[in-house]
């Protein structure tokens, strides 16, 4: 079944008199549980693509469907609650708000949504333990390292159960063994609870994860293909 | 597609006060001058407030009583003609009412007083002493000798003003001349038996007091007053007594409350309330720049952090509650700092503030040398109001901006 549709997006950027094409008509279709990653330059559109389909970023044509809803015209609220109830988002940094510790942030979502407090704190200390995370509960995110906050980040992604995550180089800011290891999360999570992930990164190691490999530039797709992934 | 979802109100209560101290500093600072600004708010008010109604109570308590009953052509012409029969018994009995805590009847005409030296005209007023003092004739006002002992005690109390320009004593005779209902000159002559001060030296010059009795036999009215005064609990809230009296009141008469009696007094207590509502707006304006600015820090800091809770899936209205809450609880600490702080403040000057270094100053304006703060539940509601509404109000600006922010853009922010 296919989750995301994305028809002939496009998105332009006025920069002094120069026009930056930052999609120019793209066309995907993206399959329930599909893992892929969305590799390309800087600039090439990866970004703008995930934010499109997140819903974060207008487009000035082209439409989106998610589960066949076409969601590029919702209103603010709408789109508000497309993201809380099916997109779970990882950022390359900054993904956690301050003043929270790491379980009260991986509980947020699911506040938001209305999820019952005991429920809320048996699932996130749950997934806590998931992510590597035990004993740190209580930790805000100045206590914790870099890949510590990535991986309360994911957590918080896919706590809710969402059927999509949108990740836009979540191992940037990461060592080797912790990508590796955030990466075996994001492929479990894909193979046993069917998450679908798209993953925006220059990471050769991150793609090798990915049964779909989709290159942009300039605002194009100008490959597209599946791959034995490991 | 999704659920519309509701507002996330406990996630962004507790959001908006540990958010509230990230900053100490800047929270701190704010709290104080929020605290500050109530303080001055609650405590002038109670300042003036206690100086206006000591000067509205000092004026109700020298003649007028709250309600005062009259022939309807007395105020126009205050001659012995417009006269009204005394209270009955059936009147007396309606006066007998929880409303009232006292009434007393008067003989008031114009009239001439002469010593050896001057005469002056005068208002001469037969009153019954028990009953003046029951409507707030201070005895402590006598200055020299005695107050009269009952209505038909057969000497004058007169001001110390007066005295000194009629260049007479305590104890000399001095004579008063008036108006019989016939028109012929009714006088006779009085021994000073007392000399009062009284708030301000002019009433001093105006009003001399004889017994009532006797003042009726001299102008042949016996059975008549000039006017009835009656006084009841809360000046300010003089509607129930000034019903009850005029229900019982005979017909044929006029019944007025003292603001209308004295129309400088009752305009005194409206121009205070909408001084006070002024000043509290005054230093509320004066606070909210600090507040916005302060809450646009707070916003302009956390832009990424928004822009990270939209893609979450928070709704714009959920941004703006956390912002408003987050300043409402800001506002809701300095209050109550605030009001702790005046109210502290207030309780030890309970015994009243000696200002008789400017006491000359003050009685000019009708007030005295003591100035005792009068804090107000009214006072109170109406500045923590006046902050939390207007607060708020102030508090939309950066809160509505936080919400229009477009994801994209926020999270970008470095």
């Amino acid at each position: 079944m296919t989750a995301i549709r994305c028809v002939e997006l496009c998105k332009y950027y006025q920069q002094g008199d120069a026009v930056i094409k930052a999609l120019d008509h793209v066309t995907l279709d993206i399959d329930e549980g599909s893992f892929i990653c969305l590799s390309g330059p800087s600039g090439s559109g990866k970004t703008t693509l995930l934010n499109a389909i997140g819903g974060l970023d207008a487009l000035d044509s082209g439409e989106i469907h998610i589960d066949g809803d076409r969601v590029d015209q919702l209103g603010k609220g709408p789109l508000a609650d497309l993201r809380l109830h099916h997109i779970g988002f990882v950022f390359q940094a900054y993904n956690l708000i301050p003043v929270l510790t790491a379980r009260e942030n991986v509980e947020f979502v699911m506040q938001v949504q209305g999820v019952p407090a005991r429920q809320r704190r048996e699932k996130s200390l749950a997934i806590l333990r998931e992510v590597g995370l035990e004993g740190m509960e209580n930790r805000r995110p100045a206590q914790l390292s870099g890949g510590q906050q990535q991986r309360v980040a994911v957590a918080r992604a896919i706590v809710s159960q969402p059927k999509l995550v949108l990740a836009d180089e979540p191992t940037a800011n990461l060592d080797s063994e912790t990508a590796k290891h955030l990466m075996e999360l994001f492929s479990e999570l894909n193979e046993h609870h069917n998450v679908t992930f798209l993953i925006a990164t220059h990471d050769e190691r991150v793609m090798r994860y990915a049964a779909r490999l989709i290159k942009m530039q300039d605002g194009k797709v100008i490959s597209d293909k599946a791959q034995i992934s490991n | 597609m999704s659920k519309a979802s509701t507002l996330p109100v406990a996630a962004m209560t507790r959001l908006a006060w540990r958010n509230l101290w990230r900053n100490l500093r800047r929270t701190l600072i704010m709290l104080l001058a929020i605290a500050v600004g109530v303080w001055a708010m609650i405590f002038m008010t109670a300042l003036m407030r206690g100086m206006v109604d000591e000067m509205i109570k000092d004026g109700i308590n020298s003649l007028p009583g709250y309600v005062q009953i009259h022939n309807p052509e007395f105020r126009d012409d205050p001659s012995i003609e417009n006269s009204l029969e005394e209270p009955g018994e059936e009147f007396q009995g309606a006066l007998l009412g929880p409303e009232v805590t006292g009434w007393t009847s008067r003989v008031r005409v114009p009239a001439m007083i002469s010593s050896e030296r001057d005469n002056r005209g005068v208002t001469l007023l037969g009153v019954d002493p028990d009953g003046e003092i029951a409507l707030g004739f201070d005895r402590h006002s006598i200055v020299q000798g005695r107050f009269l002992t009952g209505p038909d005690d057969k000497g004058l109390v007169i001001g110390r003003k007066l005295l000194e320009r009629l260049e007479t004593d305590l104890g000399k005779r001095v004579v008063v001349m008036s108006q019989d209902p016939e028109n012929n000159v009714a006088d006779r002559g009085f021994r000073v038996v007392g000399v009062y001060k009284a708030k301000l030296a002019s009433l001093e010059e105006a009003f001399i007091y004889a017994g009532r009795s006797t003042v009726q036999s001299l102008l042949k009215m016996d059975g008549k007053v000039s006017e009835i005064a009656i006084a009841g609990k809360d000046y300010r809230e003089v509607g129930p007594l000034l019903q009850t009296v005029v229900d019982a009141a005979p017909n044929g008469v006029e019944v007025l409350p003292w603001m209308e009696l004295d129309s400088y007094l009752g305009m005194m207590m409206g121009v205070m309330d909408g001084f006070v509502l002024v000043w509290v707006i005054v230093i509320f304006l004066a606070l909210s720049f600090g507040l916005v600015n302060t809450l646009m820090m707070a916003v302009f800091e956390r832009v990424r952090e928004i822009g990270l809770m939209q893609a979450l899936g928070m709704r714009p209205a959920a941004i703006l509650y956390q912002v408003l809450m987050e300043s409402l609880l800001l506002l809701l600490l300095g209050l109550l700092a605030g009001n702790l702080l005046a109210i502290a403040s207030i309780l030890p000057l309970r015994e009243g503030i000696d200002i008789s270094v400017v006491a000359q100053g003050m009685e000019m304006m009708g007030a005295g040398s003591m100035l005792y703060p009068a804090l107000t539940l009214h006072d109170l509601i109406m500045a923590n109001s006046v902050v939390i509404v207007l607060g708020l109000l102030t508090s939309l600006l950066p809160a509505w901006r936080a919400s229009q922010y477009k994801p994209v853009e926020a999270i970008a922010k470095i």
